[in-house]
């Protein structure tokens, strides 16, 4: 009999090509994707050192992070420095024989949800890309992470990456999510209760009933969200809901080569036994819609809660607490719902899917945005746009006041033109509440869509659950 | 890639836990499609105000620590986006080496393809330098990789844990890629291999 092994040991152990006597390994990459940002280095470094793609059937490249989401981009890109880059991707890609989707083909989209739309995600694979977010592939139990630029470069010259196994973490969330408790909620309150450093050097395994209810849409919103609690990669089982939503997708697998994939897919669990060097145990009943006050993702609260006092914290954290305070503009013992915002945004690689764009849809039916706020809904894809605007979700919007985008990761980061002005308070279904990252002195909130579209009805932070 | 083996010069303290990457090259930089120049950029929005002027408090603005060889931070610094961007800015700046109690994943793993050293110590250690480091000019903090120490100007020395491979690389200044092809082999009878076991990965796709 052979040990008891996690998912993570046995999708680590089918792929490596080597293991030198340290432990380092040489791991073999299966898909690799490709944005504007962070690649062009790579490329020119393959150029300079004379070498080649080594499989480019295996990666797939599109310009996501600096495209503008207005319909002036129809006409290309205003910004010179943005253009560069989307073009220079553009040849790349060309040059090396990458497939790739232009910014005006329905296929375009944010990196992390284009892959898993055109199935290229699949269950059992590696999966890299220079972007920390790659995490969100892991819902389809594929051993998905980010890499910096001098790894893109070696996974396109090599299809390998150089590297150490990490630890095994379990976050088991049990039993169920109250109504208006999202995958959102539950990734939030995740890192709220292990902290952004809780899983460094960890490969996190989501598992449990409230995790296993969820849609591919859901898990891909824990998952994508891993990396903030300090985890490179994090892991879902597949299962029936995971086959369901690859199966037809124009790059899984077909035909008698689906049936045998499946078969395998389906010993792609964690095995009775198998060891964890960490395990958290979190209730699902005792999660509820949560928000972020302050400048880092664990800076959770429920938004039945009160701005926190620096004093309830210890150590450097509590120097910490006292700056991000500053920068948000908060006082301490505030209720959340007091808060008021300029701006919502809807979309990002966290929540920039069909089932997001439903929730909001569901909240602001038949209400309008509150008078002064700026709300937009930013698709994570043309397919999700095209797919929004076929069930009415766009009309809905629309009418509620929100501007409808075209796809790209947007104010998430706001490298494009969607940006917040200093002092702005925003209402954001993104990932990063860091200082800045939506515009130098914005002040970012971190909650789900249906949180965010309550909060673009009433202009405050809001308990949705008033509004269902 | 450039070596690492010894440095000793001055260290700048940023007693802050959590720096994120987009603190440390904020995301209007990363518009580029070259690796040079950015250390002009490196802790912008701390370091300049609206208008672009240097802010005069910035440690990095402050004399002697403009010429600020090593970092001293608090923990999980780096955390956030891939961006390489990060350690170029540190580089091109003039940093070589940051200290602090951890790091986050892939910004120290992007540390070593750059020739930076990030030096894990205990909380304690870190506190120490960073008080060290607030000194300035006379302070010079040694940070010796073969010997993996750390020595503070009052001569007090740190031990360091580091990666056998990654330190072997940073001190010979080797180029992983050049590495990797050596074991052609092993990637071409892996493929193979993966072709008989997951075949769909091969040809269920375009591929």
């Amino acid at each position: 009999m052979s040990e008891p092994r996690t998912l993570y040991d046995k999708i680590w152990d089918a792929h490596v090509v080597h293991e030198a006597d340290d432990g380092t390994c040489l791991i073999y990459i299966d898909r690799h994707l490709v944005h504007e940002v962070t690649s062009p280095q790579a490329f020119e470094g393959l150029r300079m050192a004379g070498r080649t793609v080594r499989h480019p059937e295996k990666t797939v490249a599109v310009p996501d992070h600096n495209v503008p989401t207005d319909e002036s981009r129809l006409h290309g890109i205003e910004n010179e420095e943005s253009r560069i880059q989307v073009e220079t991707l553009k040849k790349n890609a060309e040059e090396f024989g990458i497939e790739y989707y232009d910014v005006n083909d329905p296929r375009q989209g944010i990196v992390h949800i284009i892959g898993p739309e055109q199935g290229w995600t699949l269950p059992g694979s590696t999966i890299v890309c220079g972007d920390s977010h790659t995490a969100t592939h892991g819902a389809f139990g594929a051993l998905a992470h980010g890499i910096g630029t001098s790894e893109v470069e070696h996974v396109l010259a090599t299809q390998t990456l150089i590297q150490k196994k990490s630890k095994n973490m379990l976050v088991e969330v049990t039993g169920s999510v109250g109504p208006g408790v999202t995958a959102k909620d539950i990734t939030l309150a995740i890192i709220g209760e292990i902290g952004t450093a809780g899983g460094t050097g960890h490969v996190i395994e989501y598992a449990g009933e409230a995790i296993r209810a969820l849609s591919m849409e859901g898990r891909m919103t824990v998952c994508n969200m891993a990396i903030e609690g300090g985890a490179r990669a994090g892991l879902i089982a597949p299962d029936e809901t995971t086959f369901e939503y690859l199966k037809g997708r124009p790059h899984a697998p077909r035909g008698g080569m689906w049936e045998l994939a499946v078969a395998e897919w389906k010993k792609l669990r964690s095995d009775e036994g198998a060891r964890f060097d960490k395990v958290v145990r979190i209730e699902g009943e005792k999660i509820a819609p949560v928000v972020t006050w302050g400048t880092s993702p664990e800076d959770v609260v429920p938004i039945t809660g009160t701005v926190p006092h620096p004093e309830d914290f210890e150590g450097p954290k509590r120097e910490a607490v006292r700056r991000a305070l500053d920068y948000m503009g908060l006082t301490p013992g505030t209720p959340m719902t007091e808060i008021e915002i300029d701006t919502v945004f809807i979309g990002s690689c966290t929540n920039g899917r069909i089932e997001d764009l439903r929730a909001v849809a569901e909240i602001v039916k038949g209400r309008k945005v509150k008078e002064g706020v700026r709300a937009m809904v930013v698709p994570g894809s043309g397919l999700v746009r095209m797919q929004a605007e076929e069930e009415g979700i766009a009309d809905i919007l629309r009418e509620a006041g929100f501007e409808w985008r075209l796809p790209g990761c947007s104010m998430c980061l706001a490298m494009n033109p969607d940006q917040l002005a200093p002092g702005e308070r925003c209402a954001s279904t993104s990932n990063r509440n860091f200082e800045g990252r939506q515009g130098r002195g914005g002040r970012t909130h971190l909650l789900s869509p249906a949180m965010a579209a309550a909060a673009a009805i009433t202009g405050r932070l809001t308990d949705v659950r008033e509004l269902m | 890639m450039d070596k690492f083996t010894t440095l000793t010069g001055i260290a700048a303290p940023l007693p802050l836990v959590n720096v994120d990457t987009d603190m440390i090259i904020p995301k209007q930089f990363l518009k580029t499609i070259k690796r040079s120049g950015l250390g002009k950029a490196l802790f912008y929005e701390m370091r300049y105000d609206e208008n672009g002027n240097p802010n005069p408090d910035f440690i990095l603005n402050r004399e002697p620590w403009t010429r600020a060889e090593i970092l001293v931070a608090g923990e999980n610094f780096g955390c956030g986006s891939s961006r390489e961007h990060a350690p170029w800015a540190l580089k091109d700046f003039g940093i070589r080496c940051v200290i602090a109690p951890s790091f986050a994943d892939i910004f120290y793993n992007n540390c070593f393809k750059n020739g930076i050293l990030p030096v894990v110590l205990p909380e304690e250690a870190v506190g120490k330098l960073m008080e060290d480091a607030g000194k300035g000019g006379n302070a010079r903090i040694t940070v010796d990789l073969p010997q993996q120490t750390v020595s503070s100007s009052e001569g007090e020395v740190f031990r360091f844990e580091i990666d056998p491979f990654r330190k072997h690389c940073l001190l010979e200044g080797l180029d992983d890629i050049g590495l990797t092809l050596q074991k052609i082999r092993h990637i071409d009878s892996y493929e193979e291999r993966q072709k008989g076991a997951m075949p769909w990965l091969w040809n269920g796709s375009a591929a």
